[in-house]
């Protein structure tokens, strides 16, 4: 079973969160550039006179694909190494996946997702 | 004739008339980086394109209009048209020292950066052709006419003793009570007040805030239209107004939040535009006064401004007009001749009239400026409109004016 995760981080754990990922063995993931809001709506800027309300704020958005077998590894990981306490820490969102295929090989599924000295590899050792 | 030109003062005018169109580009970025990245060249563009529109209009028939033999003290007169006559030997009336066809260009300089001013209150949703059409209505209409009231051989202002050093009523209120009266007509702009619009790109701002304040020492001490030391007063006091109204506004920010660099940005400019009209007739004590003053007045305008819902978008009025209106009032209390021989004393010089003549002019200006700027947008609106349509305005100018996009 193949899942993914899109986390939604703060800008300035990404190199942390990249860290905490790699360190387990998750070798393949995309990044984006995002912006949105959760529960807590925003911040206030500093404008030219007083200050403003801004909604929307610029978030980073991970997506990870990988095995059943390695999410909670993977969303320990996460967590850790995204976390602050304060409100804006972000968000993870965890879904199945129907099927991954690697363009070069055009190995598929599972077969697909295995890169040496990944995460799968090192519990194998 | 000519053995009366200064070498010396022909050479520091010639540096001056530069460092004034430098002003033009400056603003063009002190605006470029407030607007959102989708209006960034359309706002650039509507600076810019005044050093040709006004670089034209001002030879053609400009600066007679201004400068020409005065009419009646309301109109220069057409003998100067196309710069006829006007050309290596000085003008006595204006500047004996110096070339007429240089105190021409000099003063080409203003005519070409004060419409672009006013553009801070329109961007973003602006018709090109209609802003086109009112700028050049605008220079010949509103700022030639006052130009020569002010500045003009036998103007009636000046003939009634205003003292306006560098253009606190020709430039700065009539830029900013004209953007007020623009804003009023044209309405905000898509959104407004409903979602934060932010600027671009400030950095952009704060670069063309430290080129402003450069090209300023040439638009105030260059207005002493000689090397010598009113010039030298009229660049201390512009340095010390900025000075101060930078550090107030600064402070300002503070206790509203944290010091805002698009804040601090903006008090300079507001400190410049405030010791313009006294710049050479006001020490530099009097002008750290001006300064500290012209700041919390545009900050507040602004939040008034603001409070009123009144997308006058690149705050114009606050930080010119408003400015510029204390700097023309405070030039009437601060005067002194110990300053400047040929000048009058201000009110706190034992001279109260000069206050009212300050007064007078600044009531006169903004009259001017206003009632003529919201009749010309209007009759604007009223036949070819001034808005771009709503989904040009939401794709932004940039695309939908000019067919390019600032960033790819």
């Amino acid at each position: 079973m193949l899942k993914k995760i899109e986390a939604i981080i703060r800008e300035d754990k990404v190199n942390d969160v990249m860290d905490g990922l790699s360190a387990i063995g998750i070798v393949g993931l995309s990044l984006f550039e995002v912006r949105g809001h959760g529960r807590q709506g925003g911040v206030q800027l500093v404008g030219r006179a007083g200050t403003y309300q801004v909604n929307l704020l610029p978030k980073i958005q991970i997506n990870i694909v990988l095995n059943e077998r390695n999410l909670e590894a993977a969303i320990e990981a996460i967590l850790q190494s995204a976390y602050t306490g304060e409100p804006g820490d972000g968000i993870i969102f965890v879904t199945p996946v129907e099927d991954v295929i690697r363009i070069r090989t055009r190995e598929r599924g599972t077969e697909a997702m295995n890169y040496p000295g990944d995460i799968d590899e090192r519990k194998k050792k | 004739m000519n053995a009366q030109i200064s070498t010396g003062d022909t050479a520091w005018i010639l540096v001056c008339c530069s460092l004034v169109l430098l002003m033009t580009p400056a603003l063009a970025f002190f605006y470029g980086g407030m607007v959102r990245r989708k209006n960034v060249l359309s706002t650039l563009t509507m600076s810019y394109i005044f050093m040709s529109v006004i670089g034209v209009q001002w030879v053609l028939y400009g600066y007679s209009l201004a400068f020409g033999p005065d009419i009646g003290g309301l109109i220069g007169g057409l003998d100067f048209l196309g710069f006829a006559g006007v050309g290596a030997q000085p003008n006595a009336v204006y500047a004996k020292n110096i070339p007429h066809q240089l105190f021409a260009a000099f003063q080409m300089m203003f005519a070409v950066i004060t419409p672009a001013l006013i553009t801070g209150a329109f961007v973003e949703r602006v018709k090109f052709k209609s802003f086109l059409l009112f700028s050049l209505l605008w220079a010949t209409l509103v700022y030639d006419p006052l130009c020569h009231w002010v500045w003009g051989q036998s103007g009636w202002l000046k003939e009634m003793g205003v003292l306006d050093f560098a253009g606190g009523t020709v430039v700065h209120i009539a830029a900013g009570f004209s953007a007020l009266a623009f804003a009023l007509v044209i309405g905000p702009r898509k959104g407004y007040g409903s979602f934060p619009i932010e600027p671009n790109n400030i950095p952009l701002t704060v670069l063309g805030t430290g080129l402003l304040w450069v090209g300023w020492f040439g638009f105030n001490a260059g207005s002493a239209l000689g090397a010598n030391g009113v010039a030298v007063n009229a660049l201390v006091t512009t340095n010390t107004s900025a000075a101060t109204a930078g550090l107030v506004w600064m402070l300002l920010s503070w206790l509203d939040g944290r010091p805002s660099t698009l804040g601090i940005a903006t008090g300079m400019v507001v400190g410049l535009a405030a010791v313009t009209p006294a710049c050479g007739y006001v020490t530099p004590w009097a002008a750290m006064v001006i300064g500290a003053v012209a700041a919390p007045l545009a900050y507040y305008a602004i939040r008034f401004r603001e409070r009123r819902k009144l997308d006058e978008s690149l705050d114009v009025w606050a930080c010119h007009g408003m400015a510029s209106t204390w700097g023309t009032l405070a030039t009437g209390l601060f005067a002194t001749v110990a300053v400047n021989a040929d000048a009058s004393n201000g009110l706190f010089f034992g001279n109260p009239s000069q206050f009212a003549v300050q007064l007078i002019a600044v009531i006169v200006t903004i009259v001017f400026a206003f009632g003529m700027t919201y009749v010309l947008a209007k009759a604007l609106d009223m036949s070819i409109g001034l808005r771009v349509s709503p989904i040009e305005e939401e794709v932004g100018l940039d695309i939908s004016s000019h067919g390019e996009r600032s960033y790819s």
